[in-house]
């Protein structure tokens, strides 16, 4: 075909030509991935930086030192075998960047530990949910069934603990987590589920507040997606918001979605000071993007389902100035040192819970207990510091104090 | 039988010709020549042996990574589900992609109903905990009928390609709708707490054989599901057994086969159509209400599009039309990757079963495609017979067609009766 | 507008919103968003209604072959050098266009090439061996799946984990979306004036293809008549990988389109459900109709939009299956009919 083939040799010029002139251009030199234009400060620079601790009124609350933290390495003459604890939580998914900061947070607890104590090595094995609640009923039973486990870290978020927390329950094994922050999971009556931060209830008030009386907006969207802990937190935060909150552009998003455009434009045209975004980085990232492609220029404000270091890499500059908030606060200088030589990247949110929650079922391990139910007593009467805050639950297996952590990303 | 006109015989087919001669075939032909008395003292004891398998454990087939009754209680709800799906794409021919949409009717259902998370619980009214699920159990199959019901009246005067593609998009809905009226069904955060049935509380077992926290003393809980869901497909496949050798069966094998041809010949098909749909519908509701059960929480994910072509995958890897082959293509379906989590080595040679265990859309889509070419009638072929009381015949015929006998050498052509 | 409708009148108690106020404010800005999608799925449903018209089979899998187009030009883009950021590339415009062209042209090569592998592999033993119509709707499902779990599981091991695998991949962008102009209160960007033009002008050329060339003939001709069409020469199995090699062509086209306007839509699962909204469009506009996919198209993009303004935002794909539902329901010959077999495509 005569016609054919001079189309296809004009394609194959046009082809050959423009990898000529791409191969040649300027631009592969590797730095583009930081270079916005004229103008920007590169994305590789932007990190997310403590602000200020806050109470549950939204003011300021000095933070005091770690003080006298419990050592997950003890005395070192420590006997146990065949004693196992477990870690549940998305270390694969959309979502993995905080079940890993988990799981990695947990390992380091239990090196220390084993490295310390010849005779008793506790081993971690890590239970892989992907943060779905559905996947989350797949592993439980694999959990339980295991008899050596007599302690879970975890289920790592708000709508795994609700869907498998009646299995944990009915089979009376120790459910400590480092990150699941629904109010509504202490209120189900499990005697041996204890949460090892501050709950929604708290953050939600706190964060509202701050917004509110030191940021000073008046006019706040709230955007929440479908899980658990997004729904839960957007209850929360716009009941503190009271007035500032406003419903006509609150909008709700699920998970896995990549594109927001009706969204954003709901929220351009309410023209609020403040986006309060409840839900996990996945969405997030590309959310906050296409909020600052679509010239939203309202501040960004989440919770600590996004305060990752992956938000701020998905996100790129779009992610500058905004505000993450967290019951969780930041690591320590020698916990730090420790995560990055152990692991090779920095601690992210909740790994200093985990390793404290570790410590504590250590403690256990190492004072005699072999059985599930003598680890939750142990739990349960526990008073002890860590390096995060003091550990001490009350009945409903909520910690006494609770303070909450704003982050900025700058 | 055997008379001879100009060399060749009356009912006899060349060797070249003829198209079964194989082992599998002859041992066809002598199970459908047992009469059905005989059938049933051979399926007994076969059903008693299935029954005992996961307190047996035998070596190689019991389960290394998970436990081998929660396996085999999920087998249980897809051979339901296969059986249920036959009905309506193996006996009636209707290719019904959203079929994962009834299960899920069937299990919020029962989650609507019993679980603390819904606006409509009963449990905390009148209705007990340890009863709500049998209670909830015929509520959620009638309820499922009826969503049969006004699925199928509007969709089934569509004929193949577009059928498929409605139910797909109606099993979809059903998903959306469990997703976005979060008021009522929980949303992403789904209905959990589910009532179960609460029998045999002991020391042991303070919440009863069938609750989540059975997993320390055999039988655990996935044992006794499993044995719950045998009983009720077991009568099932009774019901649709009747179903099939009736009127109503022999309508769905000529509707299936040239519905034109039946609509002239004064079968009202679309009667029928909607008879499949409902009885389909109705077993994918038992099914899923089993499930919510035994895994007490519902959420709109596990009810997404891929499990309806597992569903499919299992009917057409077993035979569609046979509903015992399909139940053989449930237990490949959810038993073949179950097999390798957990496993390191197999025949010595090291290979990683949990990754094999996540390829298994992957395999089964293939297992689709290359059925599709080479034997689009699945493992076991169904054979309708659409005469009642007409087995004597069927088997007299075949045998004298040479089914089931191995090819004599072509030199003997000629010769001898069959 | 919005003093007008100051009460939202609320539907059902609270279960589903009815919220014109939102609809009514945000009007035109709905519709230049919906219409940037519509084009999209113009595009992609071109390539359902061209197979239906030719071989009466729904290809299921196209919304595969549309998800490899978006992997094949995002692997061409990084094969040219640039590294996966959450920020845009700026290198001038002729550059962007060249850099896009040859993106485009990487993806619609893999899309083309899976569709006519798909063809081969899935569809023409089929052909060959006389099957039934749900055969090969079986085995397209089959083949989708299959697709779809080999980017999931098998391309991350084939590529190191660049490409594929269960998450997202982190955007390559090259246009930083910009507002251009306003049109009656709604901003236009240059990335939705890219999409909407390039998406017409592919639509128009594949319209000149199928009415003027001799193989555009040869695809109606197989449409209208296969058998009388193989006495009169044409070569129906050549004209069979044609049509698959075109709605590939323009799926892939498509798929750089969309990674335009949502850069963080490339995962193994991101065809599935466009794919049924293009057919959806294709279904609205008339099935085997070329016209008729690009007005379901553009209407479908505009009245999903329209719906999430109206119910909120999460029933965006509850109103593309309702439409689809009812579609084939009540109106299964579309808006303007079948009529690839005609004279006038």
């Amino acid at each position: 075909m005569r016609r054919t083939s001079s189309r296809m040799a004009g394609v194959a010029l046009v082809v050959v030509a423009g990898l000529a002139v791409a191969g040649c251009s300027s631009k592969s030199s590797g730095g583009d991935s930081t270079d916005t234009g004229t103008g920007g400060t590169g994305s590789g620079s932007l990190s997310i930086q403590p602000l200020v601790q806050i109470d549950s009124s939204g003011a300021e609350v000095k933070s005091s030192g770690t003080g006298d933290a419990a050592d997950p390495a003890g005395d070192g003459k420590a006997t146990c075998s065949g004693i196992s604890l477990a870690m549940a939580g998305a270390l694969t998914g959309p979502n993995a960047a905080l079940g890993i900061n988990i799981l990695n947070g947990a390992k380091l607890a239990a090196k220390q530990h084993n490295d310390a104590n010849p005779n008793c090595q506790v081993d971690i094995k890590q239970f892989d949910t992907e943060g779905d609640p559905q996947k989350a009923t797949q592993v439980a039973p694999s959990i339980v069934g295991d008899s050596s486990v007599i302690g879970l870290l975890g289920p790592a978020f708000s709508g795994e603990t609700k869907a498998t927390g009646q299995v944990f329950n009915q089979n009376g094994l120790l459910s400590l987590t480092a990150s699941a922050t629904n109010p509504d999971l202490t209120k189900n009556g499990w005697s041996n589920f204890f949460r090892g931060l501050a709950n929604d209830a708290v953050q939600g008030p706190s964060v509202a507040k701050y917004m509110v009386n030191t940021l000073k907006y008046s006019k706040v969207c709230v955007v929440q997606d479908d899980s658990d802990y997004g729904v839960g937190l957007a209850e929360q935060i716009t009941a503190g918001l009271g007035d500032a909150a406003d419903s006509s552009c609150a909008a709700k998003v699920k998970g896995g979605d990549k594109d927001f455009s009706a969204t954003v434009q709901i929220v351009k045209s309410a023209d609020a000071d403040a986006v309060f975004y409840a839900g996990y980085y996945a969405e997030a990232a590309p959310f906050v993007s296409q909020l600052r492609s679509g010239g939203v220029k309202a501040a960004f404000v989440s919770a600590d389902g996004t305060n990752d270091p992956q938000f701020v890499k998905q996100a790129g500059s779009a992610s500058k100035d905004a505000y993450l908030s967290c019951p969780c606060g930041p690591a320590p200088d020698k916990f730090a040192t420790d995560y990055k030589a152990a692991f090779n990247i920095d601690p992210g949110v909740y790994s200093v819970e985990a390793y404290d929650l570790t410590t504590i079922m250590l403690k256990g391990i190492d004072s005699g207990i072999k059985d599930r139910a003598g680890l939750i007593d142990f739990v349960k009467n526990y008073d002890g510091q860590g390096l995060a805050r003091h550990y001490k639950w009350d009945p409903t297996g909520e910690l006494a104090s609770a303070l909450i952590w704003i982050y900025q990303v700058k | 039988m055997t008379g001879r006109t100009n060399g060749t015989a009356i009912g006899k087919v060349a060797a070249a010709d003829r198209p079964h001669g194989g082992a599998g075939d002859r041992l066809r032909l002598w199970w459908d020549a047992l009469p059905r008395q005989r059938q049933w003292l051979f399926g007994i004891p076969a059903f008693a042996i299935v029954a005992l398998l996961p307190i047996l454990r035998p070596p190689v087939l019991t389960t290394v990574g998970t436990d081998f009754g929660g396996v085999l209680a999920q087998f249980g709800m897809y051979a339901l589900l296969a059986v249920g799906l036959n009905v309506v794409v193996g006996q009636a021919g209707l290719l019904d992609l959203g079929y994962v949409g009834f299960y899920a009717i069937g299990a919020y259902t029962v989650g609507l109903l019993t679980s603390p998370n819904s606006p409509w619980n009963l449990t905390d009214d009148w209705l007990s905990r340890s009863w709500g699920w049998v209670f909830a159990l015929p509520i959620a199959i009638i309820i499922t009928a009826v969503s049969g019901l006004i699925l199928g009246s509007p969709t089934l005067r569509l004929r193949g390609d577009y059928l498929a593609i409605v139910t797909l998009g109606f099993g979809e809905i059903v998903r959306l709708l469990a997703d976005n009226l979060s008021d009522i069904t929980g949303g992403g955060r789904g209905l959990s707490s589910i009532a179960y049935p609460v029998v045999g509380t002991s020391e042991k077992r303070p919440f009863g054989v069938f609750s989540a926290g059975n997993t320390q003393h055999a039988p655990t809980y996935g044992v006794w599901w499993f044995w719950l869901s045998l009983l009720l497909l077991a009568i099932t496949l009774i019901l649709i057994g009747n179903l099939e050798r009736s009127r109503v069966g022999r309508a769905w094998v000529a509707i299936r086969e040239d519905e034109d041809a039946a609509e002239i010949m004064g079968v009202p098909t679309f009667r029928f159509k909607l008879w499949a749909f409902v009885i389909g519908a109705s077993i994918g509701g038992l099914s899923g209400a089993l499930y919510a059960g035994q895994v007490q929480f519902v959420v709109p994910t596990s009810f997404n599009v891929i499990n309806s072509m597992l569903f499919l995958c299992a009917v057409v890897l077993g035979g569609q039309g046979n509903k015992l082959g399909v139940i053989a293509g449930a237990f490949i379906v959810v038993y073949l990757p179950n097999f390798f989590l957990g496993r390191t080595s197999l025949l010595g040679i090291p290979i990683n079963g949990n990754d094999i265990a996540n390829y298994k859309y992957l395999f089964f889509g293939l297992a689709l495609i290359i059925l599709m070419i080479f034997r689009p009638q699945g493992l076991f072929p169904a054979r309708q017979k659409l005469l009642t009381y007409g087995r004597e015949l069927y088997v007299a015929a075949r045998r004298a067609a040479g089914y089931g006998k191995p090819a004599p050498e072509p030199s003997t052509e000629q010769g001898g009766a069959s | 507008m919005s003093a007008l409708l100051l009460t939202t009148p609320v539907l059902a108690d609270g279960v589903i919103g009815f919220n014109v106020d939102a609809l009514a404010h945000n009007f035109w800005a709905l519709t230049v968003d919906g219409l940037t999608y519509g084009a999209i799925y113009a595009l992609v449903a071109t390539g359902y209604t061209l197979v239906y018209g030719v071989l009466r089979l729904i290809n299921f899998a196209h919304s595969e072959v549309f998800m490899f187009g978006m992997f094949g030009q995002y692997a061409t883009l990084m094969l040219l050098g640039f590294a996966p950021s959450g920020n845009a590339y700026t290198q001038g415009t002729v550059m962007t266009i060249v850099y896009l062209g040859i993106a485009m042209i990487g993806g619609m090569v893999v899309s083309g090439g899976t569709a006519v592998g798909l063809e081969r592999v899935a569809y023409r033993p089929l052909r060959k061996r006389g099957a039934p119509s749900l055969a090969f709707l079986i085995t397209a499902i089959g083949a989708s799946f299959v697709l779809q779990e080999f980017v999931h599981f098998i391309l991350p091991k084939l590529t190191n984990n660049e490409l594929g695998g269960a998450n997202a991949q982190q955007p390559i962008i090259l246009v930083q979306p910009s507002e251009q102009f306003t049109f009656l209160g709604a901003s236009v960007t240059n990335v939705e004036i890219v999409v909407v033009v390039a998406a017409l002008i592919l639509t128009f050329a594949t319209n000149q293809f199928i009415v003027s060339t001799k193989f555009g003939r040869g695809i109606r001709a197989v449409a209208q008549d296969p058998v009388t069409a193989t006495l009169m020469g044409v070569s129906r199995e050549r004209i069979i990988m044609l049509t698959f090699l075109i709605g590939g062509v323009l799926a892939g086209a498509a798929a750089l389109l969309y990674t335009l306007r949502v850069p963080n839509g490339i995962i193994y699962s991101g065809g599935f459900i466009l794919g049924i909204k293009a057919f959806t469009a294709a279904v609205l506009g008339g099935i085997g109709n070329l016209r008729g996919a690009l007005v379901g198209g553009l209407l479908l993009g505009v009245m999903e939009l329209y719906g999430q303004a109206l119910f909120g935002t999460e029933w965006r794909d509850v109103v593309a299956f309702v439409l689809l539902v009812l579609v084939l329901m009540f109106r299964p010959t579309g808006i303007l009919g079948e009529s690839l077999g005609r004279a006038r495509a």
